[in-house]
């Protein structure tokens, strides 16, 4: 932080202005002018809670391809129908046994175990080969996306959250003072929406405790760094790559119940979040967590703040920061060179 | 990225073989099908196959005592894929004529690709924007459905009146059907005296409503909502999730047998939502109780909707006028089409959903039904029928030019704020 200010005094002041101004936009009650500018507050806010919890859902599907991807060197096209794979899952669980939270852990448990399979049958077989892996995921994927559709059909699945997490909860931002008594009104909002965010976030803060403090984690990160080296001091580095594929396929999963919780499982969600996480992960560079928590936010602020205030252009968006990403940091917001 | 390029082929078994005729036409008539079997209309495609699969069963896949094959392929409700799909039955497979597509945008880009296959006849499916047939229409593309915004009248005037909502804001999809049926709504909404207050279009395929749903004046007495399919679903999941209790007013596909047969609870926030469309899904007339019937009958209960989604009607008019002309030209469609078309033209189809006749731009005048959605005893949901309008031209009643000066349809047509 302070060897940043040092070498970027400008940047830095800039930067403290915008952060400052924001946290004064969130927290104050907001004078007229700005009302005028860009509208209600209520309107605004929102828009930054939305898309920070969509961000918390394209972290869950994007770490899971990043940290494949980091590890292995395989872009594994078929994660989105991993994904919807898991919200089938959780719909069928949630339906039949009436029990929400037991979705997770199962749609995990299963969707893992695939992964398992596609990593043992599939990759392990073609391990280095970069091209044949894309076409032979892409394969397995429009594959997958008809066995489903054979399957379950076209409907679209709402998995249902239980009763204490339906509906609204008053939270302490301010969003204006009502006009005849003085009285601050205060935004209400999902309440699912904010344990599926700090889910998203537990899982992260977790998932960055395993890579960096446990013997496991640094494991991973030396197979990222050199994986030749870690397989020539006699790490079992072909179990270190099923552990972290499974584990990978299972975050795709669990994604998956979130995804039919928050918005609807159908047909076309595979390629939506497959899509997503790769603009996520080449947003926030190929194979970092953190890069994909980072471009995770960034892409679920820009949809959601980009469909309020510029409807038309808000797919547009999203591609801009792509393009723009690429054009000036090519390996990524957090990725490393070479 | 890549698409799926799921193509779903298949022929109707040709039961009963009946003996070989010794004049020309006796091989099997090809009928290609186009229906959005892929992306958020999947449902709606595969409800509209049912319907033309009714009728086919209803005249044993015979007309004009020819067998009838047919020939599906799937489109994902943009226009290049409806054209990449026609251009496949038309060119390479060489049906006879095509039935479709279901998608507004498809409808306009089929006018276009028909007028470049003089020799084949394409009737449309079930798709909706009005340019189809309003502006430049193709002599060998006909429409037995009415438009979108044919679809909206009567709405209009019963929300203002009836319900007594005097300002509404609109949440709808960003495209050519969309805008139709609102048009339909609001040129009866605003002679009616209401306001238009506030609308904003989203893009088709949007997924995370959260935002749009906060946005969503607070001071107006009802929200008009034209989405449908997949996204219909999201707005209804998450407006729930954000507490939502205004009343809403539902386009034609909102509030569609493909949305109230979604599973989970998201739908139940639409009872008591009035809508209006070329069907009404209680009404007692004993046509429509037939073809209800008739639908219910043709597949098993967990491969249907509990009653047929207008997609279905559209297909299963579209297919029925077909059929009935096929029979009259005796299966010969040798002159270019020349009977056939003919015969479509002054067709007057008694379809379930009312009577139907073509005006001179090949585009239906037919019934419209106004509707509440109600829960039914064994827990589904249908549309109630309250109000019914018949004759309804593709002008709305009003005089041509009158009508054509409003403009077509786009986010601004019509204005009452």
């Amino acid at each position: 932080m302070r060897k940043f200010f040092d070498r970027h005094p400008f940047w830095s002041v800039i930067i403290f202005v915008v952060v400052a101004f924001f946290i004064w936009m969130v927290f104050a009650v907001w004078p007229e002018w700005l009302k005028d500018l860009i509208g209600r507050k209520k309107v605004f806010l929102n828009a930054v809670f939305n898309g920070i919890t969509l961000g918390g859902l394209y972290f869950l599907v994007a770490s899971g391809f990043t940290l494949i991807f980091g590890l292995m060197r395989n872009v594994n096209l078929a994660h989105g129908s991993l994904f919807l794979l898991g919200g089938y899952i959780g719909y069928w669980i949630t339906s039949s046994t009436g029990y929400w939270l037991l979705a997770f852990p199962v749609a995990f448990i299963i969707v893992g175990a695939l992964g398992v399979l596609l990593q043992i049958f599939v990759f392990r077989r073609m391990e280095g080969d970069d091209l044949k892996q894309t076409l032979v995921t892409i394969g397995i994927s429009i594959v997958m996306a008809d066995l489903m559709l054979w399957g379950v059909g076209g409907d679209f699945y709402n998995i249902t959250p239980p009763q204490w997490l339906s509906g609204p909860v008053e939270t302490f931002f301010v969003t204006g003072v009502k006009r005849s008594s003085g009285e601050l009104i205060f935004m209400k909002y999902p309440i699912v929406r904010l344990v599926m965010f700090a889910a998203a976030v537990a899982i992260g803060v977790a998932m960055w405790v395993l890579l960096n403090k446990t013997q496991v984690g640094m494991l991973i990160r030396a197979g990222v760094d050199d994986r030749e080296m870690l397989s020539a001091t006699g790490a079992r580095i072909q179990l270190v790559f099923v552990g972290v594929f499974a584990f990978g396929a299972g975050l795709a999963g669990l994604a998956g119940v979130v995804g039919g919780t928050f918005q609807t499982i159908a047909p076309g969600e595979d390629i939506r979040f497959l899509l997503a996480s790769l603009v996520v992960v080449i947003v926030g560079g190929m194979g970092s967590i953190t890069g994909a928590a980072i471009g995770a936010l960034i892409i679920g602020l820009a949809e959601q703040i980009g469909s309020v205030y510029f409807p038309t252009y808000a797919v547009v968006l999203t591609f801009l920061i792509m393009v723009v990403v690429l054009a000036f940091r090519p390996q990524g917001l957090m990725g490393k060179t070479g | 990225m890549y698409k799926h390029l799921l193509a779903t082929t298949s022929l109707v078994a040709m039961l009963g073989a009946s003996a070989a005729y010794a004049d020309g036409h006796s091989k099997p008539l090809k009928i290609g099908v186009l229906a959005t079997l892929e992306g958020t209309y999947t449902v709606l495609g595969e409800d509209g196959v049912r319907g033309l699969r009714t009728a086919l069963k209803g005249a044993g896949n015979k007309a004009g005592d020819r067998d009838i094959e047919l020939i599906i392929q799937s489109t994902d409700a943009s226009p290049d894929s409806a054209v990449r799909g026609a251009r496949k039955l038309v060119e390479q497979d060489k049906v006879d004529f095509v039935i479709g597509p279901l998608s507004g945008s498809e409808g306009i880009a089929l006018r276009d690709y028909a007028k470049t296959q003089p020799q084949t006849t394409i009737i449309n499916g079930i798709s909706g924007a009005q340019e189809t047939t309003f502006v430049d229409p193709a002599p060998n593309f006909f429409r037995f459905n009415t438009d979108g915004a044919q679809w909206g009248v009567g709405l209009g005037q019963y929300v203002f009146e009836k319900k007594g909502w005097k300002t509404v804001a609109t949440v709808a999809e960003d495209y050519s059907f969309a805008y139709t049926n609102f048009l339909g709504f609001a040129h009866g909404y605003c002679k009616a005296g209401g306001k238009i207050v506030e609308r904003q279009w989203v893009p088709l395929g949007t997924k995370d409503f959260g935002s749009i749903i906060a946005s969503l004046p607070d001071d107006v007495d009802a929200i008009y909502l034209g989405l449908g399919g997949g996204d219909a679903v999201n707005f209804l999941n998450q407006y729930q999730q954000a507490g939502g209790d205004a009343n809403l007013i539902g386009g034609s596909i909102m509030v569609d047998g493909t949305v109230l047969s979604a599973k989970g609870d998201a739908k139940k926030a639409l009872i008591g939502t009035p809508s209006s469309g070329p069907q009404a899904d209680t009404w007692d007339n004993p046509k429509w109780q037939a073809y209800v019937k008739a639908y219910q009958d043709a597949f098993p209960p967990d491969q249907r909707f509990p009653s047929p989604s207008l997609l279905a009607t559209g297909y299963y008019n579209a297919t029925s006028a077909a059929i009935q002309c096929l029979n009259q030209v005796k299966g010969d469609l040798s002159d270019g089409h020349k009977a056939f078309r003919g015969c479509l033209s002054s067709l007057e189809l008694d379809a379930p959903n009312g009577k139907i006749k073509l005006d001179g731009n090949r585009q239906a005048v037919g019934s419209n039904f106004v509707t509440e959605v109600v829960e039914k005893s064994d827990g589904t949901l249908a549309n109630d029928m309250v109000a019914m309008v018949e004759g309804v031209t593709q002008t709305l009643g009003d005089d041509e030019a009158e009508f054509r000066k409003l403009g077509l349809p786009s986010r601004d047509i019509v204005k009452c704020d």
